[in-house]
């Protein structure tokens, strides 16, 4: 399995955000989105992530983009996740059916949680870049991300 | 808007901290004094042959007192004191709050006064600033993170990693 490629359509998902609604495909279109596909929430890498891509957000939506955290935990725990980080990124849950999201996309690890990945998604729906990290212990740097939106 | 896109990390210049035998290998090392495993790094470098230049990796969204500290240390800096007040940041970890950060410049000797106008000027926050973009250019991701002989290697160096930095 590898991530998803730049230029292949958004497949369709359903994943459900904090407040229990579900996102799918179509809320993805009009904007360019970057989905931050990552192992667990408060383990110690996502830890990282999550807070470094924080850091940077403002300088992201200056370029017209929007992140969202994605993983397997259920929103409960992604939520609490949130709260001790004070991060502002959205979180979205692949939890049931657990791991179809992260499988469409290409980054379900076999152990059965989400690849820690960056897919960036253009307005209209296809992707536009791809990265998945060698390990999910390798952190992507938020360089890379603004590598993906200047492609 | 500024840019955050890829870029090798800065080459060593007169404006870095840097100590220890010249002739002994380099070790830069991003890192944030309210990192924990930085205390550990900071301390395994210190005594290992090593000539170490320190630049700031200072992550506001993960701790609040990131930058502040990552000021003053370089608010020493301007009065000769840098390392001296960075072994004291590392040295006394969680102890981060404007008091304690008053006590270690006045052990140091330092113009409390002059530390305090210079730790809030805009200059200091700037350098600051420009290191963590810098390291953020160069794919620097979390604290610690050495860059040795052209490689990055985050985490905390193990004794394998300080055999192989020390040659």
């Amino acid at each position: 399995m590898s991530v998803i490629a730049a230029g292949t359509p958004v497949p369709e998902f359903t994943l459900n955000s904090e407040d229990g609604e579900t996102f799918t495909r179509e809320d993805l279109l009009g904007k360019t989105s970057v989905l931050v596909f990552y192992p667990f929430a408060f383990s110690p890498v996502c830890n990282d992530q999550l807070t470094l891509y924080e850091e940077v957000l403002d300088e992201l939506a200056a370029r017209g983009a929007t992140l969202y955290a994605i993983s397997t935990d259920a929103r409960w725990s992604q939520a609490a996740f949130k709260e001790k980080l004070g991060s502002s990124i959205r979180q979205l849950s692949d939890f049931e059916p657990k791991g179809a999201t992260a499988r469409a996309f290409g980054v379900l690890n076999d152990g059965g949680f989400t690849q820690r990945a960056l897919v960036i998604v253009d307005p209209d729906g296809v992707v536009k870049w791809s990265y998945q990290a060698p390990s999910p212990g390798d952190l992507p740097g938020a360089n890379l991300i603004f590598d993906g939106l200047a492609s | 808007m500024s840019d955050l896109r890829s870029a090798p990390a800065p080459a060593l210049t007169d404006e870095d901290h840097v100590r220890g035998d010249l002739a002994a290998p380099l070790v830069i090392f991003y890192g944030d004094y309210t990192c924990a495993r930085c205390a550990l790094t900071h301390a395994r470098l210190a005594t290992a042959p090593v000539r170490v230049a320190f630049r700031h990796f200072a992550i506001a969204a993960k701790h609040p007192r990131a930058v502040p500290l990552a000021c003053a240390a370089e608010a020493a800096a301007r009065q000769g004191r840098f390392w001296q007040f960075h072994d004291a940041l590392f040295a006394d970890p969680g102890r981060s709050d404007d008091p304690h950060l008053w006590a270690h410049a006045t052990a140091l000797g330092l113009d409390l006064d002059r530390f305090e106008r210079e730790r809030r000027e805009p200059e200091v926050a700037a350098r600051v600033s420009q290191h963590t973009r810098a390291g953020m250019r160069a794919g620097i991701a979390q604290t610690p993170t050495l860059l040795h002989d052209g490689k990055m290697l985050p985490g905390i160096p193990d004794a394998k990693l300080m055999a192989r930095l020390t040659g």
